[in-house]
């Protein structure tokens, strides 16, 4: 046999392994428990409504509450890490490793139980309010350091040429590493974007009402109450919205990486 | 001009550019060993040597891009090593080119040669506007003004980086090998422009491999080896006649 019907062998045995994977899975499958258990017509047709007006409303206008909050965090932290006075450093140094060591659903209990009963103070909005802080202050730390990343990876000529010309340190920083910084950073920020997103669904655990509940939440209720009670179907419902806003977000962040690399 | 320094004006006698007993070290490394030059108005003083040599560091340090760590360095008669200097307004005043370009990949050409004249010498948009396209013209891009860097070529965007220094209508010109990263096809275009500029009465230290623009622009030329100035004079007398033995191997290698 020569070298390339070997290989052609080879591949061909591959696809009929995977095909025979496939039909073994499909004979097997119990498909009216999976119908009923995850696809009951009646969790479709009786909550979309809630499931879209409240829960992914609730999950996305929740996503950008807090990472529009956790971006300005993060302005303010990596501005403060690269300053010149020590302690600004290491504040802003220590809050970055403290958010970013700590599990987000550990911040949310804090904010939404700790701090109310240890410091007698709420943060405004409710527990939502808490929940939202929470998330903000762990999304900040992450993006702090993404920006930080960003501004590091924009060429020391930048900042030389610059200053060469008579521009001061704080303009250099406004007009021209942070454009380009920003400019790169844009990809990861929107892979935050997308972690914070799901992690919105960590809200689950401090208690929200009705008008307020996100998608989590909301497909928890309905696993028993309405007409799909009993059976995971509106899990599997918000499943497929969460993958509705993630999936055309993550394949944007793959464009605009193959588009950046290609430019370079 | 006062307001360069709190208490000392430009003097006018005073050489462009005055260098004492300057000392570098990055770490244990000392780059420069004692440095005394300096820089008369209206002269072109090329540097050479070989690399590592701490000549880019010696420019570097001109403008003080490079903090020294000892001596002193007059521009214009005013101290820049001093803490009390407004070393950004003497920025202004010392335009600085560079081997990579470094123009702002974000911004077109004409935007490039605007933003700094507005950030740093505070003028209008309109007047901004008007003296960069006279500096593009002047190095032969006036059609570019548009155009983003990243779509000219190396020895184009050399000459916007140059017209860039120039529209903050500076006193001298410091260019760190502003031909070492361009195609050879296309550094006669730069080296153009510069002997230009050294022709219209321009300051100019320039720290360079070209041994031809050395000849025949310099005023003066400067040999550095191992952090130290080893042999300064006449370009000519220096490249046909060196005195130094490592001078002459230098040269040996180069020409």
């Amino acid at each position: 046999m020569t070298r390339s019907a070997r290989t052609r062998l080879m591949t061909l045995s591959l696809y009929a392994v995977f095909l025979a994977l496939v039909v073994i899975f499909v004979l097997l499958a119990d498909w009216d428990a999976i119908r009923r258990n995850f696809f009951l017509t009646e969790g479709f047709t009786g909550n979309w409504q809630d499931m879209i007006f409240v829960g992914a409303k609730n999950t996305i206008l929740y996503t950008i509450i807090s990472f529009i909050g956790g971006f300005v965090l993060a302005v303010v932290l990596v501005l403060m890490k690269l300053a010149p006075i020590a302690p600004f450093r290491w504040v802003a140094t220590g809050y970055i490793e403290l958010f970013r060591g700590l599990p987000a659903l550990v911040v949310i209990l804090f904010m939404g139980f700790g701090v109310p009963i240890a410091f007698g103070w709420r943060p405004p909005g409710g527990t939502v309010g808490a929940g939202l802080v929470a998330l903000m202050l762990v999304a900040g730390a992450y993006m702090a350091e993404t920006l930080r990343a960003g501004i590091e990876a924009v060429p020391k000529g930048q900042t030389e040429a610059a200053r060469s010309l008579g521009m001061n340190a704080r303009w250099t920083m406004a007009s021209i590493v942070m454009p380009q910084a920003l400019r790169i950073v844009v990809p990861p920020l929107t892979n935050e974007l997308v972690i914070l997103l799901k992690d919105t669904s960590l809200l689950f655990v401090i208690g929200l009402a009705a008008n307020q509940k996100e998608l989590t939440t909301l497909a928890r209720d309905f696993m028993s109450s309405g007409p799909s009670a009993g059976t995971a179907t509106s899990l599997a419902f918000a499943a497929l919205l969460y993958l509705a806003i993630t999936l055309p977000l993550t394949r944007l962040v793959a464009w605009m990486e193959s588009k950046q690399k290609r430019s370079r | 001009m006062s307001e360069l320094h709190p208490s000392m004006d430009v003097d006018e006698r005073a050489p462009a550019i005055e260098v004492r007993d300057l000392h570098k070290s990055f770490g244990d490394n000392e780059v420069l060993t004692g440095i005394d030059f300096h820089v008369d108005h209206g002269q072109v003083v090329c540097v050479i040597g070989p690399s590592g040599s701490g000549k880019s560091t010696l420019l570097r340090c001109v403008n003080r891009l490079e903090e020294p760590t000892s001596g002193q360095i007059l521009v214009e008669g005013i101290d820049i090593t001093d803490p009390d200097t407004e070393l950004d307004l003497v920025r202004t005043r010392i335009g600085m080119v560079f081997q990579q370009f470094n123009l702002f990949p974000h911004m077109t050409v004409l935007r490039n040669l605007t933003i700094a004249q507005q950030r740093a010498k505070g003028r209008k948009r309109g007047e901004a506007e008007q003296i960069a396209r006279e500096n593009l013209a002047k190095v032969g891009l006036g059609d570019k003004e548009a155009a983003y860097p990243a779509h000219l070529s190396g020895g184009q965007q050399q000459r916007v980086a140059i017209a860039r220094a120039l529209s903050m209508n500076p006193d001298m010109m410091l260019f760190d090998e502003p031909t070492s990263a361009l195609d050879p096809e296309l550094v006669g275009d730069v080296l153009d422009v510069m002997r230009k500029l050294a022709n219209e009465g321009m300051t100019m230290m320039v720290v360079t491999h070209e041994m031809g623009f050395a000849r025949e622009v310099g005023d003066n030329l400067v040999f550095m080896d191992g952090g130290v100035i080893v042999e300064e004079g006449d370009p000519v007398e220096v490249l046909t006649n060196p005195q130094h033995k490592r001078t002459q191997s230098f040269l040996s290698k180069v020409l």
